[in-house]
């Protein structure tokens, strides 16, 4: 779907899974370049969702980013080793870190 | 005579002036009756309370010094069963309605004698089932629930509850478009005119409607309104502001005053009550920052919620702050509509009070709550 004009020079974790990534670019960039859409499970349906707006704006984008819940992808600036996996429905305050 | 030339298409039963909560509720109920309905709304540049609305459906506290408004709420609680059923059907999704009973927390033991004492004054005017809970009795209630060690006590009534307000309104406009009404958003209404045995009705855009009756639920655009009819009915700003965390997974079983979880996992922070007579619906930060505090007393969890939206709306709030319901004198089959709790009253809305609409007769217990009780009341209570 999308195409890097740019090379990349780092490397994230997604669900464990090595990703190519650009550093300072978003995570939700990184992901969309890898080909990932299904970012998070809906708090009330389930369904699978991906980014909107990538401007911060639809909160549509929520990923967990090393053991944070419900960040936005499109706000969270990649660096090299960063860790992050799909949000699967609502925050569970217990679990902030 | 005009209305004798007007073709049947032109001229409808009922018009609703205001297609907010309260307007869309009337209509609702007069289009389900068999009226033929159209409903004038000024469009989304109007200054809608529903926007405030907390989405409480509630009677705790409410009618303190008016029994009239204290038993129209209960009617109203008492037939939200029936309307939560016919409002999903039509809106296709659940209204989110839960009477699972409703909390007042207190925090600290001023609180919860103050509490104590007006749960009191209100049962002796004949408020019944509301009790004061210890916090003992509040942890069985709401086993597991993290509430914050300042949380001593709290009032509940256990027929209270909480709706989706959006889903509500959503379920009027289905219902009135299935009912064949006519949606006509889209300018304020400039003028009302007696003609025949009907009303004709200008507004800004050139439009013209005709009506055999009207019913004004035009919020804080009643006042202007209501006085082309001969009523007079203040109404005057109240600003709330209110905030909605992200969704979160279940930490608040049942509803309260000014905190509540959504169904859908949101923790909806309420709210000011500013009355400074301006009619900018604006947040403030300190305002904000001083519920969001209290809110993290009730639940320490909430701490570390992260805000998804704050913003303010404003009350159309009568002086004594009941609401206020008329057939006009002068202009027999112009009826007025005016309140802050539309949620709360929706049943009542679209049942009895369509019901004598449709009749041409308001239901006698509204009596007390006629607008004329406002002549000579120079200044307000404090709105509640």
């Amino acid at each position: 779907m999308f195409r890097r004009t740019e090379p990349t020079d780092c490397t994230v974790f997604w669900d464990g899974a090595a990703l190519p990534a650009k550093r300072g670019e978003t995570l939700a960039v990184t992901l969309l370049a890898a080909g990932i859409t299904h970012f998070r499970d809906t708090a009330v349906s389930g369904a699978h969702r991906g980014p909107l707006c990538l401007m911060g704006a639809c909160f549509d984008c929520l990923v967990q980013v090393e053991g944070e819940a419900n960040v936005q992808a499109c706000m969270v600036a990649v660096r090299d080793g960063l860790r992050a996996g799909p949000q699967h429905g609502a925050r569970d305050l217990d679990d902030a870190p | 005579m005009l209305s004798m030339m007007m073709q049947p298409s032109d001229r409808y039963d009922i018009a609703v002036l205001g297609g907010g909560m309260l307007g869309s509720a009337i209509a609702f109920g007069c289009a389900a009756g068999g009226a033929r309905v159209a409903v004038l709304d000024e469009g989304d540049v109007a200054l809608r309370a529903a926007r405030g609305n907390f989405g409480l459906v509630w009677s705790q506290g409410k009618g303190d010094g008016m029994p009239a408004y204290a038993a129209w709420t209960r009617r109203s609680l008492a037939a939200w069963g029936d309307l939560s059923d016919r409002v999903s059907g039509l809106a296709g999704r659940d209204v989110g309605y839960r009477a699972a009973g409703g909390l007042v927390f207190c925090l600290g033991e001023a609180e919860l004698s103050a509490r104590r004492e007006q749960v009191q004054r209100l049962h002796n005017q004949g408020h019944e089932g509301v009790r004061i809970l210890d916090r003992r009795a509040l942890l069985d209630l709401m086993p597991g629930c993290p509430l914050g060690p300042e949380v001593v006590g709290a009032s509940y009534q256990p027929a209270d509850g909480h709706a989706d307000p959006l889903t509500l309104l959503r379920g009027f406009k289905a219902g009135l478009l299935a009912a064949g009404a006519a949606m006509l958003n889209g300018a304020a209404i400039t003028r009302i005119t007696a003609e025949g045995q009907g009303f004709c009705i200008e507004r800004a855009d050139g439009g013209t409607f005709r009506a055999g009756r009207i019913v004004i639920a035009a919020g804080l655009g009643t006042p202007e309104l209501a006085a082309q009819v001969g009523l007079a009915v203040p109404v005057r700003p109240v600003r709330g502001q209110n905030i909605v965390t992200e969704r979160l997974a279940p930490i608040l079983p049942l509803p309260a005053s000014a905190i509540r979880q959504t169904t859908d996992g949101t923790v909806q922070i309420g709210v000011t009550t500013e009355d400074d007579g301006s009619y900018d619906p604006i947040t403030r930060t300190e305002n904000l920052a001083t519920m969001a505090a209290r809110a993290i007393r009730v639940l320490p969890a909430l701490a570390r919620a992260n805000v998804v939206r704050s913003w303010g709306a404003l009350r159309p709030m009568t002086p004594d702050g009941f609401p206020a319901y008329a057939e006009s004198t002068t202009h027999p089959g112009a009826f007025v509509a005016v309140c802050h709790s539309a949620v709360t009253l929706a049943a009542v809305h679209a049942g009895p009070l369509a019901a004598g609409i449709l009749a041409g007769r308001l239901p006698d217990e509204l009596a007390p709550l006629h607008p004329r009780r406002f002549e000579g009341m120079l200044a307000h209570v404090p709105a509640h």
